[in-house]
Protein backbone atom coordinates (compact mmCIF):
# COMPACT_ATOMS: atom_id res chain seq x y z
CA UNK A 1 0.00 0.00 0.00
CA UNK A 2 2.87 1.94 0.58
CA UNK A 3 4.60 1.67 -2.31
CA UNK A 4 1.50 2.28 -4.25
CA UNK A 5 1.20 5.40 -2.42
CA UNK A 6 5.06 6.33 -3.55
CA UNK A 7 3.75 5.50 -7.40
CA UNK A 8 0.39 7.88 -7.07
CA UNK A 9 2.66 10.80 -5.52
CA UNK A 10 6.05 9.85 -7.98
CA UNK A 11 3.29 9.88 -11.24
CA UNK A 12 0.97 12.65 -10.21
CA UNK A 13 -0.58 13.77 -13.48
CA UNK A 14 -0.76 11.51 -16.09
CA UNK A 15 -3.10 12.65 -18.33
CA UNK A 16 -2.27 14.72 -21.34
CA UNK A 17 -2.79 18.44 -21.73
CA UNK A 18 -6.17 18.86 -23.58
CA UNK A 19 -5.84 19.09 -27.44
CA UNK A 20 -7.78 22.34 -29.04
CA UNK A 21 -11.69 21.52 -29.37
CA UNK A 22 -12.53 19.63 -32.67
CA UNK A 23 -14.18 22.08 -35.06
CA UNK A 24 -16.67 19.35 -36.70
CA UNK A 25 -20.71 20.21 -36.72
CA UNK A 26 -22.43 18.56 -33.49
CA UNK A 27 -25.15 16.28 -34.24
CA UNK A 28 -28.71 18.13 -33.40
CA UNK A 29 -29.30 15.97 -30.54
CA UNK A 30 -26.14 16.58 -28.67
CA UNK A 31 -26.64 20.32 -28.20
CA UNK A 32 -29.92 19.05 -25.65
CA UNK A 33 -27.27 17.21 -23.79
CA UNK A 34 -25.56 20.07 -21.67
CA UNK A 35 -21.93 18.94 -21.54
CA UNK A 36 -23.09 15.45 -19.84
CA UNK A 37 -23.40 12.12 -22.36
CA UNK A 38 -23.47 9.04 -21.15
CA UNK A 39 -22.08 6.22 -23.44
CA UNK A 40 -23.10 2.78 -23.95
CA UNK A 41 -20.54 0.49 -26.31
CA UNK A 42 -21.73 -1.98 -28.50
CA UNK A 43 -19.50 -4.94 -29.97
CA UNK A 44 -21.30 -5.85 -33.30
CA UNK A 45 -18.93 -8.38 -34.14
CA UNK A 46 -15.46 -6.29 -34.01
CA UNK A 47 -12.25 -7.56 -34.06
CA UNK A 48 -11.62 -6.01 -30.69
CA UNK A 49 -8.76 -3.92 -32.00
CA UNK A 50 -11.41 -0.79 -31.91
CA UNK A 51 -12.22 -1.74 -27.86
CA UNK A 52 -8.71 -1.89 -26.55
CA UNK A 53 -8.38 2.03 -28.42
CA UNK A 54 -11.69 2.47 -26.60
CA UNK A 55 -9.91 1.56 -23.31
CA UNK A 56 -7.32 3.47 -24.14
CA UNK A 57 -9.58 7.00 -24.96
CA UNK A 58 -10.89 6.56 -21.07
CA UNK A 59 -7.79 5.74 -19.36
CA UNK A 60 -5.52 8.07 -17.39
CA UNK A 61 -3.70 9.61 -20.65
CA UNK A 62 -6.19 10.62 -22.65
CA UNK A 63 -9.15 10.60 -20.61
CA UNK A 64 -11.92 10.79 -21.66
CA UNK A 65 -14.08 11.26 -18.60
CA UNK A 66 -12.83 14.77 -18.32
CA UNK A 67 -14.99 16.27 -21.28
CA UNK A 68 -17.91 14.76 -19.73
CA UNK A 69 -18.48 11.45 -21.59
CA UNK A 70 -18.71 8.16 -19.50
CA UNK A 71 -19.30 4.71 -20.32
CA UNK A 72 -22.29 3.42 -18.75
CA UNK A 73 -23.49 -0.46 -18.10
CA UNK A 74 -27.03 0.05 -19.61
CA UNK A 75 -28.69 0.92 -22.57
CA UNK A 76 -30.90 2.87 -20.12
CA UNK A 77 -28.69 4.69 -18.88
CA UNK A 78 -27.19 6.20 -21.90
CA UNK A 79 -27.02 9.20 -24.40
CA UNK A 80 -25.10 7.78 -27.14
CA UNK A 81 -24.11 4.31 -28.31
CA UNK A 82 -20.65 3.29 -29.59
CA UNK A 83 -20.81 0.76 -32.04
CA UNK A 84 -17.48 -1.26 -33.10
CA UNK A 85 -17.21 -3.87 -35.88
CA UNK A 86 -19.34 -5.11 -38.98
CA UNK A 87 -22.68 -5.60 -38.31
CA UNK A 88 -22.43 -9.77 -38.40
CA UNK A 89 -26.40 -11.71 -38.83
CA UNK A 90 -26.43 -12.44 -35.00
CA UNK A 91 -25.34 -9.13 -33.58
CA UNK A 92 -28.09 -7.07 -36.15
CA UNK A 93 -31.66 -7.97 -33.75
CA UNK A 94 -29.49 -7.15 -30.45
CA UNK A 95 -27.79 -3.96 -31.64
CA UNK A 96 -31.98 -2.72 -33.05
CA UNK A 97 -32.90 -3.46 -29.84
CA UNK A 98 -29.92 -1.86 -27.97
CA UNK A 99 -30.96 1.42 -29.93
CA UNK A 100 -34.32 0.98 -29.15
CA UNK A 101 -33.81 0.78 -25.54
CA UNK A 102 -31.78 4.32 -25.18
CA UNK A 103 -34.21 6.70 -24.47
CA UNK A 104 -34.52 10.03 -26.89
CA UNK A 105 -32.71 12.46 -27.67
CA UNK A 106 -30.51 9.43 -29.01
CA UNK A 107 -26.94 9.50 -31.10
CA UNK A 108 -25.10 6.07 -32.53
CA UNK A 109 -20.92 6.55 -32.79
CA UNK A 110 -19.69 4.24 -35.73
CA UNK A 111 -15.94 3.50 -34.49
CA UNK A 112 -13.67 2.03 -37.15
CA UNK A 113 -13.71 1.24 -40.34
CA UNK A 114 -15.56 -2.38 -39.92
CA UNK A 115 -18.19 -0.08 -38.70
CA UNK A 116 -18.41 2.65 -41.32
CA UNK A 117 -17.80 0.09 -44.37
CA UNK A 118 -17.52 -3.86 -43.20
CA UNK A 119 -13.39 -2.66 -44.02
CA UNK A 120 -11.64 -6.14 -44.67
CA UNK A 121 -15.18 -8.14 -43.99
CA UNK A 122 -17.08 -6.68 -46.82
CA UNK A 123 -18.98 -8.86 -48.43
CA UNK A 124 -18.43 -11.87 -45.97
CA UNK A 125 -21.12 -14.17 -45.41
CA UNK A 126 -21.92 -13.45 -41.90
CA UNK A 127 -21.98 -10.15 -42.28
CA UNK A 128 -25.46 -7.81 -42.48
CA UNK A 129 -23.71 -4.43 -43.49
CA UNK A 130 -22.05 -1.74 -41.69
CA UNK A 131 -24.04 -0.08 -39.02
CA UNK A 132 -25.50 2.48 -40.68
CA UNK A 133 -27.47 -0.37 -42.62
CA UNK A 134 -29.28 -1.40 -39.31
CA UNK A 135 -29.00 2.20 -37.23
CA UNK A 136 -29.07 5.29 -38.13
CA UNK A 137 -25.35 7.28 -37.50
CA UNK A 138 -24.85 10.20 -36.58
CA UNK A 139 -20.85 10.60 -35.95
CA UNK A 140 -18.24 8.30 -37.73
CA UNK A 141 -14.38 7.82 -36.65
CA UNK A 142 -12.61 6.28 -39.59
CA UNK A 143 -9.50 3.70 -38.62
CA UNK A 144 -8.60 0.58 -38.20
CA UNK A 145 -8.41 0.84 -35.48
CA UNK A 146 -8.92 4.72 -34.97
CA UNK A 147 -6.49 6.28 -32.78
CA UNK A 148 -7.45 6.93 -28.92
CA UNK A 149 -7.36 11.07 -29.82
CA UNK A 150 -9.74 10.60 -32.72
CA UNK A 151 -11.92 8.53 -30.61
CA UNK A 152 -11.31 11.71 -27.60
CA UNK A 153 -12.41 14.03 -30.52
CA UNK A 154 -15.31 12.32 -31.87
CA UNK A 155 -16.77 12.28 -27.76
CA UNK A 156 -15.86 15.87 -27.49
CA UNK A 157 -17.46 16.59 -30.48
CA UNK A 158 -21.07 15.00 -28.61
CA UNK A 159 -20.47 16.71 -25.50
CA UNK A 160 -19.41 20.51 -26.75
CA UNK A 161 -16.42 20.54 -24.12
CA UNK B 1 -43.22 28.70 19.24
CA UNK B 2 -40.45 28.12 21.44
CA UNK B 3 -36.57 28.77 20.52
CA UNK B 4 -35.79 24.85 20.15
CA UNK B 5 -38.83 24.30 17.99
CA UNK B 6 -38.20 27.38 15.49
CA UNK B 7 -34.48 26.14 15.43
CA UNK B 8 -35.85 22.73 14.35
CA UNK B 9 -38.04 23.79 11.83
CA UNK B 10 -35.30 26.27 10.03
CA UNK B 11 -32.40 23.93 10.32
CA UNK B 12 -34.62 20.71 9.06
CA UNK B 13 -35.69 23.04 6.10
CA UNK B 14 -31.75 24.16 5.35
CA UNK B 15 -30.21 20.99 5.80
CA UNK B 16 -32.61 18.96 3.69
CA UNK B 17 -31.85 22.14 0.90
CA UNK B 18 -27.85 21.67 1.52
CA UNK B 19 -27.92 17.83 1.30
CA UNK B 20 -30.48 17.84 -2.17
CA UNK B 21 -28.36 20.62 -3.65
CA UNK B 22 -25.08 19.06 -2.29
CA UNK B 23 -25.22 15.51 -2.35
CA UNK B 24 -24.51 15.47 -6.19
CA UNK B 25 -21.45 17.91 -5.40
CA UNK B 26 -20.12 15.25 -2.66
CA UNK B 27 -20.23 12.44 -5.56
CA UNK B 28 -18.59 14.49 -8.06
CA UNK B 29 -15.99 15.46 -5.28
CA UNK B 30 -15.39 11.76 -4.48
CA UNK B 31 -14.99 10.88 -8.36
CA UNK B 32 -12.81 13.66 -8.63
CA UNK B 33 -10.35 13.01 -5.70
CA UNK B 34 -10.41 9.04 -7.37
CA UNK B 35 -9.27 11.00 -11.18
CA UNK B 36 -6.59 13.01 -9.57
CA UNK B 37 -5.05 9.88 -7.35
CA UNK B 38 -5.05 7.52 -10.82
CA UNK B 39 -3.42 10.71 -12.41
CA UNK B 40 -6.81 11.32 -14.67
CA UNK B 41 -8.20 14.94 -14.92
CA UNK B 42 -11.56 14.07 -13.92
CA UNK B 43 -14.42 15.45 -15.06
CA UNK B 44 -15.18 18.34 -12.07
CA UNK B 45 -16.93 18.23 -9.31
CA UNK B 46 -20.54 19.64 -11.21
CA UNK B 47 -20.58 16.72 -13.54
CA UNK B 48 -23.01 14.86 -11.77
CA UNK B 49 -25.62 17.67 -11.39
CA UNK B 50 -25.25 18.10 -15.30
CA UNK B 51 -25.78 14.49 -15.19
CA UNK B 52 -28.55 14.95 -13.41
CA UNK B 53 -29.93 17.66 -15.09
CA UNK B 54 -29.53 16.27 -18.52
CA UNK B 55 -31.28 13.04 -17.03
CA UNK B 56 -34.82 15.22 -16.30
CA UNK B 57 -34.86 16.17 -19.54
CA UNK B 58 -34.45 12.88 -21.18
CA UNK B 59 -37.69 10.83 -22.23
CA UNK B 60 -39.08 8.63 -19.72
CA UNK B 61 -38.82 4.56 -20.32
CA UNK B 62 -41.24 2.00 -18.70
CA UNK B 63 -39.91 -1.29 -19.80
CA UNK B 64 -42.84 -3.48 -20.93
CA UNK B 65 -43.90 -5.76 -18.07
CA UNK B 66 -43.31 -3.52 -15.10
CA UNK B 67 -45.96 -2.76 -12.49
CA UNK B 68 -46.54 0.61 -10.16
CA UNK B 69 -43.45 -0.89 -7.92
CA UNK B 70 -40.95 0.07 -10.44
CA UNK B 71 -42.51 3.42 -10.93
CA UNK B 72 -43.26 4.42 -7.15
CA UNK B 73 -39.60 3.61 -6.08
CA UNK B 74 -37.36 6.31 -7.10
CA UNK B 75 -40.01 8.79 -5.71
CA UNK B 76 -40.44 7.06 -2.29
CA UNK B 77 -36.33 6.40 -1.93
CA UNK B 78 -35.76 10.04 -2.41
CA UNK B 79 -38.83 11.40 -0.17
CA UNK B 80 -37.30 8.65 2.71
CA UNK B 81 -34.28 10.03 1.92
CA UNK B 82 -35.79 13.58 2.11
CA UNK B 83 -37.23 12.78 5.29
CA UNK B 84 -33.94 11.29 6.95
CA UNK B 85 -32.42 14.58 5.71
CA UNK B 86 -35.02 16.90 7.33
CA UNK B 87 -35.01 15.32 10.62
CA UNK B 88 -31.42 13.45 11.79
CA UNK B 89 -29.02 16.37 13.65
CA UNK B 90 -27.18 17.72 10.74
CA UNK B 91 -27.05 21.01 10.93
CA UNK B 92 -28.68 22.04 14.37
CA UNK B 93 -29.18 19.42 17.00
CA UNK B 94 -32.52 20.58 17.16
CA UNK B 95 -35.38 18.72 15.20
CA UNK B 96 -38.48 19.55 13.69
CA UNK B 97 -39.84 15.99 14.55
CA UNK B 98 -37.78 15.22 18.45
CA UNK B 99 -39.81 12.06 18.58
CA UNK B 100 -38.83 10.89 14.96
CA UNK B 101 -35.22 11.57 15.46
CA UNK B 102 -34.71 8.52 16.75
CA UNK B 103 -31.81 5.83 16.03
CA UNK B 104 -33.94 3.17 15.56
CA UNK B 105 -36.49 5.36 13.75
CA UNK B 106 -33.99 6.86 10.96
CA UNK B 107 -31.98 3.77 10.76
CA UNK B 108 -35.42 1.68 9.58
CA UNK B 109 -36.05 4.85 7.28
CA UNK B 110 -32.63 4.27 5.46
CA UNK B 111 -33.57 0.43 5.09
CA UNK B 112 -37.00 1.10 3.94
CA UNK B 113 -35.47 2.93 0.77
CA UNK B 114 -33.29 0.25 0.55
CA UNK B 115 -36.11 -2.14 0.12
CA UNK B 116 -38.09 0.26 -2.01
CA UNK B 117 -35.18 -0.08 -4.81
CA UNK B 118 -34.70 -3.95 -4.17
CA UNK B 119 -38.56 -4.23 -5.07
CA UNK B 120 -38.04 -2.20 -8.36
CA UNK B 121 -35.36 -4.21 -9.31
CA UNK B 122 -37.45 -7.84 -9.00
CA UNK B 123 -40.19 -6.21 -10.31
CA UNK B 124 -38.55 -5.88 -13.99
CA UNK B 125 -38.43 -9.30 -13.93
CA UNK B 126 -34.76 -9.24 -15.67
CA UNK B 127 -31.98 -11.85 -14.77
CA UNK B 128 -29.71 -9.12 -13.45
CA UNK B 129 -32.30 -6.86 -11.55
CA UNK B 130 -33.22 -9.94 -9.13
CA UNK B 131 -29.65 -10.83 -8.35
CA UNK B 132 -28.86 -7.67 -7.83
CA UNK B 133 -31.83 -7.13 -5.48
CA UNK B 134 -30.90 -10.95 -3.63
CA UNK B 135 -27.46 -9.67 -3.09
CA UNK B 136 -28.58 -5.88 -1.89
CA UNK B 137 -30.91 -8.19 0.70
CA UNK B 138 -28.31 -9.73 1.92
CA UNK B 139 -25.83 -7.15 2.27
CA UNK B 140 -29.27 -5.09 3.94
CA UNK B 141 -29.63 -7.88 6.38
CA UNK B 142 -25.93 -8.04 7.75
CA UNK B 143 -25.43 -4.38 7.66
CA UNK B 144 -29.15 -3.29 9.96
CA UNK B 145 -27.90 -4.89 12.81
CA UNK B 146 -24.52 -3.11 12.99
CA UNK B 147 -25.70 0.03 12.73
CA UNK B 148 -28.19 -0.49 15.11
CA UNK B 149 -25.49 -2.16 17.39
CA UNK B 150 -23.12 0.26 16.68
CA UNK B 151 -25.31 4.04 17.20
CA UNK B 152 -26.71 2.10 20.23
CA UNK B 153 -23.42 1.43 21.88
CA UNK B 154 -23.54 5.80 21.95
CA UNK B 155 -26.64 6.00 23.09
CA UNK B 156 -26.16 4.42 26.68
CA UNK B 157 -24.11 7.31 27.58
CA UNK B 158 -26.84 9.92 26.11
CA UNK B 159 -29.04 7.48 27.99
CA UNK B 160 -31.43 7.99 25.06
CA UNK B 161 -31.84 6.88 21.75
CA UNK B 162 -32.62 9.76 20.09
CA UNK B 163 -29.79 10.81 18.02
CA UNK B 164 -30.31 14.96 18.81
CA UNK B 165 -29.87 13.64 22.65
CA UNK B 166 -26.54 11.94 21.72
CA UNK B 167 -25.23 14.71 19.52
CA UNK B 168 -26.08 16.87 22.75
CA UNK B 169 -24.34 14.58 25.49
CA UNK B 170 -21.03 14.26 23.10
CA UNK B 171 -21.34 18.31 22.63
CA UNK B 172 -21.44 18.08 27.23
CA UNK B 173 -18.81 15.60 27.22
CA UNK B 174 -16.07 15.75 24.71
CA UNK B 175 -13.60 13.73 26.40
CA UNK B 176 -16.37 11.03 25.34
CA UNK B 177 -15.20 11.26 21.25
CA UNK B 178 -12.03 9.16 22.43
CA UNK B 179 -13.60 6.32 24.63
CA UNK B 180 -13.14 2.62 23.65
CA UNK B 181 -16.96 2.35 22.95
CA UNK B 182 -16.71 5.39 20.43
CA UNK B 183 -14.05 4.52 18.77
CA UNK B 184 -15.12 0.90 18.61
CA UNK B 185 -18.24 2.01 17.40
CA UNK B 186 -16.85 4.69 14.44
CA UNK B 187 -15.32 1.35 12.97
CA UNK B 188 -17.98 -0.79 12.79
CA UNK B 189 -20.01 2.59 11.29
CA UNK B 190 -17.51 3.12 8.55
CA UNK B 191 -17.90 -0.50 7.23
CA UNK B 192 -21.82 0.13 7.73
CA UNK B 193 -21.58 2.85 5.17
CA UNK B 194 -18.81 1.50 3.02
CA UNK B 195 -21.40 -1.25 2.72
CA UNK B 196 -24.58 0.43 2.27
CA UNK B 197 -23.67 3.22 -0.25
CA UNK B 198 -22.36 0.46 -2.54
CA UNK B 199 -18.63 1.29 -2.16
CA UNK B 200 -15.36 -0.41 -2.60
CA UNK B 201 -14.65 -3.05 -1.10
CA UNK B 202 -18.29 -4.33 -0.73
CA UNK B 203 -19.75 -2.98 -4.22
CA UNK B 204 -17.89 -1.22 -7.40
CA UNK B 205 -19.69 1.88 -8.07
CA UNK B 206 -18.31 2.28 -11.46
CA UNK B 207 -17.91 -1.90 -12.70
CA UNK B 208 -19.78 -2.38 -15.64
CA UNK B 209 -19.49 -6.19 -15.35
CA UNK B 210 -22.91 -7.14 -14.39
CA UNK B 211 -22.30 -10.51 -12.45
CA UNK B 212 -20.20 -8.09 -10.14
CA UNK B 213 -22.84 -4.91 -9.32
CA UNK B 214 -25.22 -5.42 -6.46
CA UNK B 215 -26.62 -2.04 -6.56
CA UNK B 216 -26.04 -0.93 -10.20
CA UNK B 217 -28.14 -4.45 -11.25
CA UNK B 218 -30.93 -3.10 -9.98
CA UNK B 219 -31.48 -0.02 -11.60
CA UNK B 220 -30.34 -1.58 -14.59
CA UNK B 221 -33.68 -0.91 -16.34
CA UNK B 222 -34.10 3.17 -14.99
CA UNK B 223 -34.15 5.65 -17.65
CA UNK B 224 -34.28 9.48 -17.96
CA UNK B 225 -36.57 11.39 -14.61
CA UNK B 226 -36.72 7.97 -12.86
CA UNK B 227 -32.83 7.58 -13.25
CA UNK B 228 -32.35 11.33 -12.44
CA UNK B 229 -34.17 9.77 -8.84
CA UNK B 230 -32.71 7.56 -8.67
CA UNK B 231 -29.23 8.57 -8.68
CA UNK B 232 -29.96 11.86 -6.70
CA UNK B 233 -31.51 9.70 -3.87
CA UNK B 234 -28.10 7.25 -4.18
CA UNK B 235 -26.30 10.71 -3.76
CA UNK B 236 -28.11 11.73 -0.72
CA UNK B 237 -28.14 8.47 0.86
CA UNK B 238 -24.15 8.50 0.85
CA UNK B 239 -24.22 12.32 2.03
CA UNK B 240 -26.79 11.22 5.08
CA UNK B 241 -24.87 8.32 6.05
CA UNK B 242 -21.79 10.23 6.25
CA UNK B 243 -23.27 12.93 7.91
CA UNK B 244 -24.58 10.89 10.61
CA UNK B 245 -21.11 9.45 10.88
CA UNK B 246 -19.56 12.76 11.00
CA UNK B 247 -21.97 14.36 13.88
CA UNK B 248 -22.54 11.44 16.08
CA UNK B 249 -18.50 11.59 16.64
CA UNK B 250 -17.69 14.91 15.96
CA UNK B 251 -20.19 16.92 16.31
CA UNK B 252 -18.73 20.13 16.87
CA UNK B 253 -20.11 23.32 14.80
CA UNK B 254 -23.47 21.93 14.72
CA UNK B 255 -25.92 24.97 15.57
CA UNK B 256 -27.67 24.29 18.81
CA UNK B 257 -29.18 27.82 19.45
CA UNK B 258 -31.40 29.71 17.02
CA UNK B 259 -29.56 32.58 15.38
CA UNK B 260 -28.44 33.42 11.99
CA UNK B 261 -24.62 32.93 12.47
CA UNK B 262 -25.23 29.68 14.48
CA UNK B 263 -26.76 28.63 11.23
CA UNK B 264 -24.24 29.38 9.17
CA UNK B 265 -21.28 27.80 11.09
CA UNK B 266 -23.51 24.79 11.26
CA UNK B 267 -24.01 24.73 7.53
CA UNK B 268 -20.40 25.11 6.70
CA UNK B 269 -19.40 22.55 9.64
CA UNK B 270 -21.26 19.78 8.03
CA UNK B 271 -20.26 20.55 4.67
CA UNK B 272 -16.98 20.73 5.28
CA UNK B 273 -16.91 17.35 8.14
CA UNK B 274 -19.14 15.25 4.73
CA UNK B 275 -16.52 16.41 2.09
CA UNK B 276 -13.66 15.62 4.44
CA UNK B 277 -15.23 12.16 5.04
CA UNK B 278 -16.18 11.95 1.24
CA UNK B 279 -12.96 13.00 0.06
CA UNK B 280 -10.93 10.30 2.48
CA UNK B 281 -13.82 7.33 1.63
CA UNK B 282 -12.58 8.15 -1.97
CA UNK B 283 -8.78 7.72 -1.51
CA UNK B 284 -9.14 4.89 0.51
CA UNK B 285 -10.52 3.51 -1.91
CA UNK B 286 -7.62 3.70 -4.53
CA UNK B 287 -5.74 1.15 -2.56
CA UNK B 288 -8.61 -1.50 -1.80
CA UNK B 289 -9.71 -4.39 -4.86
CA UNK B 290 -13.44 -5.64 -4.28
CA UNK B 291 -13.66 -8.89 -2.11
CA UNK B 292 -15.70 -11.72 -3.54
CA UNK B 293 -19.50 -11.73 -2.64
CA UNK B 294 -18.96 -14.70 -0.17
CA UNK B 295 -16.44 -12.99 1.70
CA UNK B 296 -18.93 -9.95 2.25
CA UNK B 297 -20.40 -11.49 5.13
CA UNK B 298 -17.03 -12.14 6.87
CA UNK B 299 -16.08 -8.69 6.40
CA UNK B 300 -19.89 -7.77 7.63
CA UNK B 301 -19.63 -9.91 10.12
CA UNK B 302 -16.18 -8.40 11.73
CA UNK B 303 -18.09 -4.88 11.98
CA UNK B 304 -20.79 -6.84 14.08
CA UNK B 305 -18.02 -8.03 16.73
CA UNK B 306 -17.00 -4.49 16.70
CA UNK B 307 -19.97 -3.15 17.27
CA UNK B 308 -20.58 -5.74 19.77
CA UNK B 309 -17.98 -4.97 21.43
CA UNK B 310 -18.55 -1.05 21.70
CA UNK B 311 -21.47 -1.90 23.13
CA UNK B 312 -19.56 -4.03 25.89
CA UNK B 313 -17.13 -1.66 26.10
CA UNK B 314 -20.03 0.80 26.94
CA UNK B 315 -21.45 -0.33 29.88
CA UNK B 316 -18.24 -2.42 31.37
CA UNK B 317 -15.64 0.46 30.82
CA UNK B 318 -17.86 3.48 31.43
Amino acid sequence: MLGLWRRIRRLGRIAEPAPEPPSTDRPDAAEQLGGSVQIRHVDAGSCNGCEIEIGAAFGPVHDGERYGARLVASPRHADALIVTGAVTRNMTEPLRRTYEAVPRPRMVVAVGDCARNCGVFASAYGVTGPVSAVVPVDLEVPGCPPRPEAIVAALRTLTGR
Amino acid sequence: MTDSTTLGLVGGLLQAVVIVAGAPLLVGLMRQVRARMEGRVGAGIRQPWRDLRKQFRKEPITPRGTSEVFRAAPVAMVAITLVVAAIAPFVTAASPLPGVADLFVVVALLATGTVAIALAGIDTGTAFGGMGASRETTILALVEPTALVAIFALSVRAGSTNLSAIVDSTLAEPSAVLSPAALLAAAALVLVIVAETGRLPVDNPATHLELTMVHEAMVLEYAGPDLALIELGSAMRSAVYLGLLANLFVPWGIATEAGVLALLVGVVAFVVKVGVLGAALAAAEVFLAKVRLFRVPELLAGSFLLALLAVTASYVLA
